[in-house]
């Protein structure tokens, strides 16, 4: 019951924000909507009992790359547009039935998918077990350092990567 | 209906808001924003998927949260070469590479 009441809450929260995002005219103000959207998705993830994920999506995504997307926006000193930032009517149109269609061909695949993984699942008792036996971080860190370790390490590779080419990108070049 | 199927349903909204902002919005900022509310929306399919599948879809969660850092990381230092060169951030004014 209760839970129904904070699913509906951070649901409204999510879905809210998100569209706010969408429609707000300041960048700053659009950033922000966005957080909040992140915070109420990582409620839900605390009630869908993957809390270690609620905490690291607070902690990295709103906390970590959404402040390097304020900074960009202050660095760039971006205000209200002057001109509407939205597109055209007929662009407008075209790009809300595109998005139209990708919630529908969605809806779709993850219904099959949803009754697939319900038919062969594991279920909530086992789920319960293995929290209780390993805690929220122990449950995720067994398969990420044995199942997934070679992966895990080619992660560091990519963010190494990302560093040096974010530098060569936004270098000042000598006139 | 139970939590993961309306969590599913959500995920799907919040995928189509996404793909919404993209296609309707002129700030290159603000798209980005848009793609990383698309990959949120994934992270919490996997979350739905992980409750019967088994709990490794968790670890794709973290992937995605540093392919979304790596790319949040080129894809700003990107728009801050363009503004250097252009003084404007809107995607629509940047056709040099269109014929």
């Amino acid at each position: 019951m209760i839970v129904d009441f904070f699913f509906v809450l951070f649901a409204v929260m999510a879905v809210g924000g998100a569209a706010a995002m969408v429609l707000a005219r300041n960048p700053v103000a659009s950033l922000l909507y966005l957080v909040m959207s992140f915070f109420a998705l990582s409620g839900i993830f605390i009630l869908l009992d993957a809390h270690f994920i609620a905490a690291v999506n607070v902690i990295v995504y709103a906390g970590a790359i959404l402040v390097l997307f304020l900074f960009v926006i202050m660095l760039l000193n971006l205000g209200p547009s002057k001109r509407p930032d939205l597109r055209g009517t007929m662009y407008r149109m075209l790009g809300i039935a595109a998005a139209g269609a990708v919630f529908g061909l969605l809806l779709i695949t993850l219904r099959d998918g949803h009754t697939t993984s319900m038919a062969g699942g594991m279920g909530q008792a086992t789920m319960d077990a293995m929290l209780q036996s390993r805690g929220a971080v122990g449950v995720i860190a067994e398969p990420m350092f044995r199942s997934y370790l070679v992966p895990f390490e080619i992660t560091s590779l990519l963010l190494l990567v990302a560093i040096v080419g974010a530098i060569v990108l936004a270098r000042r070049r000598a006139p | 209906m139970d939590i993961e199927t309306y969590s599913l349903i959500l995920s799907a909204l919040l995928f189509a808001i996404g793909t919404a902002g993209v296609l309707l919005r002129r700030n290159a900022i603000i798209m980005f924003m848009c793609i990383e509310l698309m990959l949120n929306a994934v992270n919490l399919t996997l979350v739905v998927f992980s409750r019967s599948l088994g709990i490794e879809a968790q670890v794709f969660v973290f992937f995605v949260m540093a392919v979304a850092a790596a790319e949040a990381a080129v894809g700003l230092a990107i728009i801050i070469a363009i503004f250097r060169h252009y003084e404007l951030v809107d995607v629509d004014r940047f056709n040099l590479l269109k014929w």
